[in-house]
This record gives structure tokens, sequence and C-alpha cells, in this order.
């Protein structure tokens, strides 16, 4: 059975003009509330755009709050109807994803578009196999008989390296351990080979030799299937080993964007700086304190008032409170502020 | 002073636990909690004897139902108590006490199951329908059930059975009608709970239909304490039976023994005959606290708080 109505099969068959981009956000903009006197307004993201090409894995990054989360879920027609307010364009494959009904999300979403879930103890239905749930999504978006419907289910568990693979689609949720529920989340996300996966946080609920793993695996299918990845986290660490560009979101907005390599060599954005040198390591002497960013994100409205990231920056100067600063292009990156990080004395590379 | 860990207690650590084999659902789990619970147990022993009383009553009733032989034996001023040959006596119209006891719980098992029965597919469809529809749905079936919940439930089926006549057909349905709002709130009220579930939203990214999503991920995991208040709302019709009965609203053959019709004969005679009054109320107290404590066992297993 086909999720959708008549006109589904039709993007899949033209492919789109060459140079478009797969995804294409432009401007985005989610404002939560109505403005009245009790309630006010939360910009929770704005101006965010980026692009996605085939096969690219994009990372955005931020910490709690920053708005990533809701990127995705604004991107996935998610976002509950009443009382969140998404302007800007969603375009995949040059339509915009935005203005699309309802039944036609339903046809995009899971078929062009999966998602992977943070919590993989939360994000499986406690009460079906897991078996019957890939099947479930298989069988949504196609048609196809419950036998070869339990042949792929069987297939995509092997896929993502599940042990014992054909005995565990007659199991329960609950019997299984986080990083195999989490397997059973990217398997589900693959069912309909999606053209775009959206990754949140996928190994944030686990534990750091499981997250190895499945980001392991995760790299091996989306490499194995070609498919694009937009890999939301807040870990650096996922970032470098997994994404070809990166966004870094702070209170919102992109403040740096670049591709991978140039960022971690040269972040130029005093946040994204700050970030990676938070990052423990392990050539730092013993005994020598961590480096954390000090203070923590303010409001989502302070954008309003200069530079949301001003009171925590080390750079600050005094434009920086007056008005916010634009996202400036130069080359391959972008760069939202007035005093950036130079990079001929801070000496990364030592 | 050292606390012994047992391995009951051990199992506070997320890993395999004696239910975790291969295709052990959460039925069958809470089915496993329910069975090392001696409250549980004891409730379903009673309700379990409550309903094989009920099929065999001609086996196992000393007399037949209605046989009034013993009616020379009445005498206004005297009714038999416990002799030979009538285990709790005679009732006032001459009848073994003891056999129309038995056969009473026919008239309660039928009507209470046949009523909580219709109550539930009514009020679960009303509650399906509100809290899967939409708004719109939610908002006209929910401003429904509230008219219903303002009446109090016995008043209502004491009004549909004086308006529908009265038959047993009619106390079924007043008793069922009366259960409808219950089973219709709480199933919407869990089910808009799982609306947010992690797994819905999960659901909802892959593109699944909506009633895909409604019936095999919000409803399934929202039917617990539905199933738990049927067993509980089985206790409150077998009262509410009795209680028709009571008031004279009960209906059906009066040649058929019935609890709470009992209990009207015996009330003016309470004084000279208790016997009357405690066979027929202690056979309803039990068969009520049977149903209570079977329904609390279901509720503490299936309670996700309970699950480690």
């Amino acid at each position: 059975m086909v999720g959708g109505g008549g006109g589904d099969d039709s993007s899949d068959s033209s492919p789109y003009p060459s140079g478009e981009m797969l995804l294409s956000v432009r401007d985005l903009r989610v404002v939560f509330g109505r403005n009245s006197k009790h309630q006010r307004q939360v910009v929770a993201v704005d101006e965010v755009s980026f692009d996605v090409d085939r096969g690219q894995h994009l990372g955005l990054v931020g910490e709690s709050g920053s708005g990533k989360s809701v990127t995705s879920l604004a991107v996935m027609g998610l976002l509950p109807r009443r009382g969140v307010k998404v302007s800007g364009e969603v375009l995949f494959a040059g339509e915009n994803l935005l203005t699309a009904s309802e039944r036609r999300m339903r046809a995009v979403r899971g078929r062009d578009i999966a998602m992977i879930f943070q919590d993989p103890m939360t994000s499986l239905n406690p009460v079906l196999t897991i078996g019957t749930q890939l099947e479930e999504v298989i069988e949504s978006h196609r048609k196809l008989d419950s036998g070869a419907a339990r042949k792929k289910a069987g297939e995509l568990l092997e896929m993502v390296a599940m042990p014992d693979a054909g005995h565990r689609l007659k199991d329960y949720p609950h019997q299984l351990s986080g990083g195999m529920r989490q397997r059973v989340l990217i398997a589900i996300a693959l069912a309909n080979e999606p053209r775009l996966i959206i990754a949140d946080e996928p190994t944030t609920a686990l534990d750091v030799t499981i997250q190895a793993q499945v980001l392991e695996i995760l790299k091996q299918v989306v490499a194995d299937t070609g498919t694009a990845l937009i890999m939301i986290t807040h870990d650096l660490g996922v970032v470098a080993g997994l994404c070809d560009s990166v966004r870094v979101m702070y209170q919102g907005r992109v403040v740096e964007a670049a591709p991978r390599r140039p960022l971690f060599a040269e972040p130029r954005h005093p946040y994204t700086n700050g970030l990676l040198a938070s990052v423990p390591r392990l050539d730092t002497p013993r005994g020598e304190p961590l480096t954390p960013i000090p203070g923590s994100p303010t409001d989502v409205l302070s954008w309003s008032k200069g530079c949301a990231f001003a009171p925590r920056c080390p750079n600050r100067v005094d434009e920086c409170e007056q008005t916010a600063p634009r996202l400036e292009e130069s080359g391959a990156r972008s760069l939202r502020c007035y005093n950036p990080v130079e990079h001929a004395r801070r000496g990364v590379s030592a | 002073m050292t606390i012994p860990l047992e391995p009951q207690h051990a199992t506070g650590v997320p890993t395999a636990r004696d239910d975790d084999e291969p295709g052990v659902s959460l039925w069958r789990a809470a089915w496993r909690r329910m069975i090392r619970n001696p409250a549980a147990i004891a409730g379903a022993l009673i309700v379990l004897a409550f309903a094989l009383v009920a099929i065999f009553a001609p086996l196992l009733a000393p007399y037949s139902e209605g046989v009034q032989d013993w009616r020379g034996d009445v005498t206004p001023s005297d009714v038999p108590g416990p002799r030979d040959g009538n285990l709790l006596g005679v009732d006032r119209y001459g009848a073994d006490l003891f056999s129309q006891i038995i056969y009473g719980a026919r008239q309660s098992l039928i009507v209470g199951v046949v009523s909580t029965a219709g109550g539930l597919a009514v009020g679960a469809l009303l509650g399906i329908i509100a809290g899967g529809l939409g708004k719109m749905a939610d908002t006209i079936v929910m401003r429904i059930v509230d008219i219903m919940l303002s009446i109090p439930s016995l008043l209502l089926a004491v009004s549909i059975v004086a308006v529908l006549g009265q038959e047993r057909k009619s106390v079924m349905i007043a008793i069922a009608a009366a259960q409808v709002p219950i089973f219709a709130r709480l199933l919407r009220g869990s089910m808009l709970a799982q609306r947010n579930a992690d797994y819905v939203l999960a659901a909802n990214s892959l593109g699944l239909r909506r009633r895909t999503i409604v019936m095999s991920h919000v409803l399934p995991n929202s039917l617990g304490p539905t199933i738990v208040q049927a067993t509980l709302n089985l206790a409150t019709a077998i009262i509410e039976v009795a209680a028709l009965s009571y008031l004279g609203l009960g209906g059906g053959d009066l040649a058929e023994a019935e609890w709470g019709r009992m209990l009207v004969a015996a009330q003016d005679r309470f004084d000279e005959s208790p016997q009357l009054a405690f066979g027929p109320g202690i056979a309803i107290l039990i068969s009520a606290l049977g149903f209570t404590l079977l329904g609390e066992g279901l509720r503490d297993a299936l309670d996700p708080k309970g699950r480690r």
C-alpha cells in the first residue's frame, strides 16, 4: 500500500535538474507562541540556511536550546501546527516542504527523508516486536506482501550488524540493549532507502563504547547506500568523524558555517573556538583544568540586542552589544562575528 | 543490619531479567507479575469460582430454581432458618435459600458481564474517536460524555430502565450506558498521553498513516488502564444490578433468583430472620470483592511504574 495519494510517484521518477540541491533550507524561522499580553514569543530558529547535496553529510552543532532539533522537526514538518509559526523555505529536490500538504508530507517522510531520534529507549513502540515495526514502515510506502516485507526486515537488521538478526525480529524493544535499539532505529530509517537521513543526536543516550559502534554502523550504511545525512549533535567528535561540512548554531542562529577540515583547523567564531577548546584532549597534562565556555546561554530573544554570544565571548568588542552581526560569506565559509579568532597567533596544530 | 540482596531486588539494574526471554511481550510480562501477587490470585480465584458457580448452578444447587416446596413451613411470623435439608434455611416463598443464592449468581454474572462489555465497547469507540481523530471530534464527543457524567450513574440507569421498561435487556442497557462515559474518558485520556510519546513522533517521522499510528501505536499502549477499569466496573455492575432490583426495577422473570430482589424480600423481616439478607448480601460482597481484587492486581501488573 502506498502511503499517500496519486501524485506521489512523480518525484521518484523525475530526477531533479542537475545543480539543484537535494535539500536547501532558506531563511528558516520558527517562532513559538503568539504575541500577546500573557505570552511572549520565542524565536527558536532564525535566519537558518543550509544546503545538503546528494550523499553529502552535514553536521548541525550546538548546545541544548540552540535550535538544532527544532530545525530538523521543521524540515520534516513535524512541529505542531498550533502556536508555531514556521517561515522561510525548505526545498527538497526543488519542492517547498513548508507549503506541502500533510498528505504529501506523509509520503515524503520515511520514504524520501527519514529521521533517527535521540532516545532509542522511547522511540520504539513497546508493545510491538521490532519485526512488526520494521514491516509496518516497509509496507507503508510500497506494495509488498508480508513475507517479502519480513525478509526485507531481516536484511535491514543485518545491514546494521544486528547480532543474531534473524531471531531478533520476534523480540520486543525492552529485550534489546540501548545500542541494539539504536541499530533498530537506524534500520527503520533505512527501510525505504531514503535520500536523506536526519539523525538527531543518535548517540547521546548511549554510553561511550556503544556510541562509537553505532556511529561506525551509521557511517557504514550511509556510505553504502549513498544517503545524504544531517547529523545533529553537540559532540564535535561525532562531526569530525562523519561530516563533510558543519553549521555551528547558537541561540537559534548559524554562527559559523564551514567545511569540516577548515573548521577544525581554524575555528573562526569565538563560540566554535570555545567548543573545540573545551573538548578534553588526551595530550593535556594531568591535573590541567578543562577549558569551559564561561556562562550559559541566556535568553532566546537575545539576538535582538546585539550578538547573543557577547556576554560569554572573550573576543567581545563594543559593536557586539549594539547590533547583531550578520552572517558574512567568504569563500566556502560563513561567519557571524565582528571580531573573529585570528589563527596566526593561535597555532591549532601544535 | 545488612539487607539480604535477594535476586528480585538486584533487578534494579536494567539487565536481562527472567521476563526478558525472546518473544516475551509486555502482556506476558504483566501476566507473570500478576501471578506473583497474592491479592490478584485471590481475586482471580473468587472470580473463577463465581463464574463456575453461575455456569454449573444446576449441578451445584441442591434444589432447582424456583422450587417452593417448603411453602407450608413459612408463616408470617416465622421463616425457617438453617436446618436439615436446607443449608441456609428457606426464603419467604418457601424455596431453598442456598439454591436461590447459587442461581442468583447467573443473573449477576450475565447482566454484569454483558453490560460491562457493552459499556466498554461503546465507551472505547467514543474514546478512540475522541483521542484519535482530532480536535473537533474530541470536543464533540467529550462534551456529550461530560453531560452523561453530570448525571449520577445509578440515577441514569434508573431513568433508562424507567423509559425502556422493566426488562432484563433494559437493565443491561442502563448499566452499560452508565459505564460508557467512564471508559470513553479513560481511554481518551491515555490516548492523548500516548500521542506525545516519542515513538508516536518517530512513527510520524516515518510517514505512517494516521490510522496505523492510532490503531497500532497509540491504542495498544493506552489499553492497560481501560482493561483494569473494566474489571473494576464488573464489580460496580454487579452491585448496580442488585441496586436496580432492590429498587424494584430489576425486571426479568420473577421466578428467576436475583440477589437484589432477595435483599428486598429480606428487609422487612431483618430482625427475625437476618439470614435472608446475609446470604445474598455476602454473595454480592464476595463477587464484587473478587472483581475488585483482580482489577487492582491487573493495575499493578500493567502499571508502567511497577516495571523496571
